[in-house]
């Protein structure tokens, strides 16, 4: 039982890992479009590592955002992989040295998600989900990082394929999953509708940040609803 | 020093804080950054990180609302999201929509 529990965990990896490292391929073509090189969109995937944020960071600099406003906006976007590394305690913990540093390095959506959807007494297989996944998805992420940096320096205007479309696309669809309550669709209408309206008077980047307090306000009162994770 | 090195210094400091804030959740007493109004601050914030992101990016070009062939990339975008397509299908699908319109001289 504990070695099929194990074999389904790895599968889910597998394929989440795959999945996943697709959209590396946009990922790495926007960054290119964004004026970035190709070492430097792959570096962004192997030190940020997390999908949302390297999105964010080539959609400010791509808008004319300065370095400040860059790497604010990507680390607040990472700021929930915190929150998964204290939601994993049980599962990974004690770790130290070397191991703690990767797995910290692979806390994202994805081997969070994968770990914690195994059965709750199965230890193995959460852990199993967690590294798999993680390391799956890393390895994956990066090679494909790659090969779409490579092809997006060789395609002239990146308008002209549609690439800004498609990077509006991906923060469209990061975030669709998350819009479940009512007060979720509120607080990303209220933040867009903050940030459109900001963006002719206020330096590139920071219309985003500043939407980002609309957050605050909306967790601060006691929720009638569940809270987004 | 140099629009290209600043570029480096930018992508080291945002890979550092994310490293860091990634460790950050395993390293601290689990008690710490249990109390609900955290949490729920948190939640929301990816939400509207994510939200104000898809608007400028598909309304705003060079510091000025904008109207064009993004708009009809976006619904595009919506429509299959609402049908459960998976990711790369989206983004796929919006670059071809916005590419076309473009290339028809429509937008």
């Amino acid at each position: 039982m504990p070695r099929a529990a194990l074999a389904t965990a790895r599968q889910e990896a597998i394929s989440v890992a795959l999945a996943t490292s697709a959209y590396a391929l946009s990922f790495g073509a926007l960054s290119v479009a964004a004026g970035l090189d190709v070492w430097q969109t792959l570096a962004l995937s192997l030190l940020v590592f997390s999908g949302g944020s390297q999105f964010a960071f080539v959609g400010v600099i791509g808008a004319g955002g300065g370095a400040a406003a860059a790497i604010a906006t990507s680390t607040f976007l990472g700021l929930r992989n915190g929150f998964y590394g204290i939601g994993l305690a049980q599962i990974l913990r004690p770790m130290r040295g070397w191991r703690r540093a990767w797995a910290a390095q692979v806390t994202i959506d994805e081997s969070t998600a994968v770990a914690l959807a195994q059965p709750h007494e199965d230890l193995p297989a959460r852990r199993a989900g967690f590294w798999w996944t993680g390391v799956g998805v890393f390895l994956g992420w990066n090679a494909v990082t790659l090969v779409g940096a490579l092809l997006g320096s060789r395609i002239g205007d990146p308008s002209d394929w549609g690439l800004d479309a498609a990077a509006a696309a991906a923060f469209l669809a990061l975030v669709w999953p998350r819009l479940g309550s009512r007060r979720a669709r509120a607080v990303a209408g209220a933040a867009a509708l903050i940030a459109l309206a900001l963006t002719p008077v206020a330096p590139a980047g920071v219309p985003v940040l500043v939407a980002a307090l609309v957050a605050v306000v909306a967790g601060w009162g006691q929720p009638r609803e569940a809270v987004p994770e | 020093m140099s629009a290209y090195a600043w570029m480096w210094v930018a992508i080291a400091g945002a890979g550092l804080l994310a490293w860091l804030t990634k460790l950050a959740g395993h390293t601290v007493p689990e008690a710490w950054l249990e109390h609900p109004r955290v949490h729920r601050v948190a939640g929301y914030l990816t939400i509207a990180l994510l939200a104000a992101l898809t608007g400028v990016q598909a309304f705003t070009s060079e510091g000025a609302l904008a109207l064009d062939a993004r708009v009809a990339a976006i619904a595009v975008a919506a429509v299959l999201l609402w049908r459960r397509a998976p990711f790369i299908v989206v983004v796929a699908a919006a670059a071809a929509v916005a590419a076309g319109l473009r290339a028809l001289g429509w937008a």
